[in-house]
């Protein structure tokens, strides 16, 4: 299991996976929005996403995992 | 008004808390646990903590924000800019427990936070708008809108602002990618998924104007601040007069944006943002309804105190000026300190080692930190706006110039090194520049 993680304390401005994707490693999962910017998290192995941990508009800290990756 | 409290953190705190004290009004600050070693929060005649760092945590928490004022019987709330400054239910809720809201009636607010009713309302005032649709319910009207008036467009929410929520598209591909997940993304994030279609254009400057109006009907202009220089929409280096346009056209843009605040009755201090081309043709993008991040350059070219104009209006006194008493000189530059990797424009939080401005004729610094500070991630990046004001141009560059090459800040990574590149290049100094003038500048370093 990989977990994808905020680097960064902020906003959730939008999950552009669902369960059961098949993501690849680098594309863009979620994107936060933080001290004015947007920030895109991007997967770090191909896979299948297991767990979105987030919706739009949670603020997360940095650390705090986000998607999951099996 | 013998005691308020300002609903906001950081310079702006420190700005309005200035000018109070000058007035012998009392000050209440408000902090998350984030910011309880700030300087806003000492310098405030009484401080409250009001929450955890997260804004809709603290800053953004009505509820407490409220309670404390009416513990500590304030007679207004000065909302500064961002968070709760352009949120109407607040404006509503504070004067209806009889407290005043420092700035427009929470209608107008209201109004001109959904930028699709501003553009029909500047429509009807006949000032001109961007070329742009009216609500647009999918990404099949939106394709055929952008091909009516040509791409590039920009596609925006309703509700967006700050450069977030806003979307370049160059093609049908990119529209019918972007709509729906701008449409959520709107949704969710502003409570609003109205979307509308403007078009790009090119090759533009971003200029706009300052207006104050009094609650006796009189409504004056400032004249105009050019805020060309952006990276990710948003503003970093402010100056007035525009180095770009003519005599007539200042006027013109003066009056179009008179125009705009009186169809409104708009009243305190706002601003009407415009684009304009290279023939100086100019286009309404919307109206802040609130005290502007840069208008310090204003205060400066026309030797005003415009909170100070703010608590006035707010208190029901006429307007101290005419419009035929306003005539600014000189010229003013703010440059806008961020706790960001200049090349990358990434944030750089952490805590600030030292911080020393050097004392410099003609610079006026507007901070919110100090050594010891911590940037911290939670808020907007911005340490401090450096303003540089001289006779002229050229005067003005040269004092911040001076400025940059002895300034020191240590810690954390900051953009004043931009600022010492910039003010050296030629185009910069001769004011040839338009809002792609940064991205293009790094496009070519890479």
């Amino acid at each position: 299991m990989n977990e994808i993680k905020s680097s960064m304390a902020g906003t959730v401005l939008n999950v552009m996976v669902s369960e059961g994707d098949s993501v690849t490693s680098g594309q863009e999962l979620v994107m936060l929005e933080s001290m004015k910017m947007e920030i895109p998290v991007e997967g770090t192995e191909d896979g299948t996403v297991a767990e979105v941990k987030v919706t739009i508009g949670d603020f997360v800290n940095e650390g705090d995992v986000l998607v999951t990756i099996k | 008004m013998k005691k308020i409290l300002i609903a906001n953190r950081g310079e702006i705190a420190d700005r309005i808390i200035r000018t109070c004290s000058r007035l012998g009004i009392e000050t209440v600050a408000v902090y998350s646990s984030a910011d309880k070693d700030m300087p806003y929060v000492r310098n405030a005649t009484h401080a409250h903590e009001i929450g955890d760092p997260p804004a809709v945590k603290s800053y953004l928490n009505q509820d407490e924000i409220i309670r404390v004022a009416e513990e500590e019987k304030v007679d207004a709330i000065h909302p500064g800019y961002g968070f709760l400054s352009e949120n109407a239910s607040f404006a509503r809720r504070i004067e209806e427990k009889g407290i005043t809201f420092i700035g427009p009636s929470a209608d107008v607010v209201e109004a001109m936070g959904d930028k699709i009713t501003a553009r029909k309302t500047m429509i009807d005032a006949g000032v001109p708008v961007v070329p742009g649709s009216t609500e647009i319910e999918d990404a099949e009207k939106a394709i055929a809108y952008a091909n009516e008036v040509g791409y590039p467009v920009m596609l925006k929410a309703a509700a967006g602002g700050g450069g977030i929520g806003m979307q370049r598209c160059e093609n049908d591909g990119d529209l019918e990618k972007a709509f729906s997940s701008s449409q959520n993304r709107a949704k969710a994030y502003f409570g609003n998924g109205a979307m509308f279609v403007e078009k790009f254009i090119d090759e533009a400057r971003h200029i706009e104007v300052q207006i104050v109006g009094d609650h006796h009907g009189n409504i004056v202009h400032l004249y105009e601040r050019d805020c060309s220089i952006q990276r990710r929409n948003q503003k970093v280096v402010e100056e007035t007069p525009s180095p770009f346009i003519s005599p007539e056209t200042r006027n013109k843009i003066g009056e179009a944006a008179v125009n705009a605040a009186k169809q409104v009755n708009y009243t305190n201090a706002g601003t009407v943002e415009f684009v304009m081309d290279g023939e100086e043709n100019f286009y309404f993008l919307e109206m802040n309804t609130r005290l502007q991040v840069e208008h310090p350059i204003t205060e400066e070219t026309n030797g005003v105190d415009l909170v100070e104009w703010q608590l006035l209006i707010a208190e029901g006194r006429a307007l101290p000026l005419a419009q035929e008493e306003i005539s600014p000189s000189g010229h003013s530059i703010e440059f806008r300190l961020y706790a960001e990797d200049p090349n990358t424009f990434m944030p750089s939080p952490g805590k600030i080692e030292s911080l020393e401005f050097p004392e410099v004729d003609g610079i006026r610094i507007d901070s919110g930190y100090e050594s010891g500070s911590t940037v911290s991630p939670f808020y907007d990046p911005m340490i401090a706006k450096i303003i540089a004001s001289g006779e002229n141009r050229k005067e003005a560059l040269e004092i911040a110039r001076t400025f940059f090459s002895k300034f020191q800040l240590k810690g954390i990574k900051h953009n004043g090194p931009l600022f010492e590149n910039l003010l050296q290049e030629s185009d910069f100094q001769n004011g040839h520049y338009t809002t792609s003038y940064l991205s293009k500048k790094l496009a070519h370093k890479k």
